[in-house]
């Protein structure tokens, strides 16, 4: 079944309890798009003016490191939010993020929507939520990352 | 009656849960670098000891010690009971360093089990942390093996780096049966790793399950299973159908020396298996 990208923005959990005309905005920043196996959705040091919902695929986000190649410090897969730099100076990406299979994937105007969050900051307070809820369950599992719970002397 | 009465005293010795049954290993494999499974068949001929999946065996290594070790074989095809751990003390390196044919002493099995046939109907997540896998196959055997009782199977696993995922040939083979969605995480990818990189409670909320008909059975290190319960009660599960194995000090496994107290409860009597909200009050706290 297709859905159209307005019932699959409402649908989805992240963009839940949103005021109606909120939710007519974010429709209009968004788009449909698809990566190939191994194709960047964006690189380190790049402009971050997108955020994107995967529906389909799983990404690498990754660091390269010099002589050695990249380094995936972690996975984002189907129902994911991919990218937050769009959010904060200098709105540069800080890792790369490399489609580990063909992606399907919502593309949100970061810039667009960024300047609407200013002049509508009951807006802009909802995003923030979300986006900090985004970045703590990060920030959590990169925690339980660095304590190496598998280890031998975990 | 003096016949008797040594017969009587023959059988309590055989069955006293505290004197070992000499085992013999028929088959010892490694896993990973520092994981082995052993196959133990009884030395005198006679079957393996029936069990239920969750339940764990005190395994003797002679002269050097006892250590609990969680069954990892289908409790329903068992013609060697096997366990798989890894190494990390003097008894469980000795262990290692044991050859087929060696003997070695049994006592069990003991504990309570995850509770497999009693939730027929439901969807099951299972979710594992490193060698936490161990006591749970014997339940994904069970459930596979009376497949139609249930409706979806997600196993969620997160190991360390790709060369620590246990039982892999195993792994690819279920996943090839479309019956059972798997799903594998690692905490460190290395070049050729095309699937996950980051915690195993990362995939708890992209998991295909209805929190509402769902069992959860989770094991790994205690860490990971405060993060996990709390990935599955944000998803809905409800805390009477999360169950947890448990792991402390265990020595006598019989609920007298104390060495594995939780609590009111005592981990090798009362569990290992716990359902969550009988032990959420104590569940995480520092002094427990």
């Amino acid at each position: 079944m297709i859905q159209s990208l307005e019932s699959v923005i409402r649908q989805h959990p992240f963009f839940r309890g949103l005021e109606e005309r909120h939710i007519q905005f974010i429709v209009g920043c968004a788009k449909n798009v698809r990566f190939d196996q191994n194709q960047y959705i964006f690189r380190e040091g790049d402009a971050a003016d997108q955020f994107y919902f995967i529906r389909e695929g799983l990404v690498s986000v990754e660091l390269m490191v010099p002589q050695k190649g990249p380094a995936t410090v972690q996975t984002v897969g189907e129902g994911d939010v991919l990218g937050w730099s769009w959010l904060a100076p200098p709105y540069r990406w800080h890792f790369d993020a490399r489609a580990l299979h063909k992606i399907h994937a919502l593309d949100f105007d970061g810039k667009c929507l960024r300047a609407k969050c200013e002049e509508d900051h009951d807006l802009g307070y909802e995003i923030l939520k979300r986006f900090a809820n985004v970045v703590t369950e990060r920030l959590d599992a990169t925690r339980l990352q660095l304590l190496d719970l598998y280890g031998a002397h975990a | 009656m003096a016949h008797t009465l040594e017969l009587r005293a023959a059988t309590a010795l055989i069955t006293d849960p505290m004197i070992p049954v000499w085992y013999g290993i028929e088959r010892l494999k490694r896993e990973t670098h520092d994981t082995f499974t052993l196959g133990l068949a009884p030395a005198n001929g006679t079957g393996v000891a029936s069990f239920s999946p969750g339940q764990f065996n005190m395994l003797y290594v002679f002269g050097v010690g006892e250590v609990p070790i969680s069954i990892s074989s289908d409790p329903e095809n068992c013609p060697a009971l096997e366990h798989t751990t890894r190494m990390v003390g003097a008894v469980t390196k000795a262990m290692g360093a044991l050859k087929r044919g060696d003997l070695i002493g049994v006592r069990g099995p003991f504990g309570t089990p995850w509770p497999v046939a009693e939730e027929a109907g439901r969807d099951f997540l299972i979710v594992a942390g490193g060698i936490g896998l161990a006591p749970l196959r014997p339940a994904l055997y069970a459930l596979m093996k009376q497949r139609e009782k249930y409706r979806k199977i997600v196993l969620l696993y997160g190991a360390r780096t790709p060369e620590d995922i246990l039982y892999r040939h195993e792994l690819e083979r279920w996943r090839g049966k479309f019956d059972l969605e798997i799903q594998v995480t690692v905490d460190r990818g290395a070049s050729g790793w095309r699937g996950n990189v980051g915690v195993v409670t990362t995939l708890v909320g992209r998991s295909p399950f209805d929190p509402s008909n769902t069992v959860a059975l989770v094991c790994g290190p205690e860490v990971m299973m405060r993060f996990a319960v709390m990935e599955l009660q944000k998803r809905g599960v409800a805390p009477q159908r999360i169950f947890l194995s448990m792991e402390r000090n265990m020595k006598c496994a019989i609920g007298f020396c104390g060495h594995c107290q939780y609590g009111p409860a005592f981990i090798c009597k009362d569990g290992p298996v716990f359902r969550f909200d009988r032990i959420a009050p104590i569940f995480g706290k520092a002094e427990i």
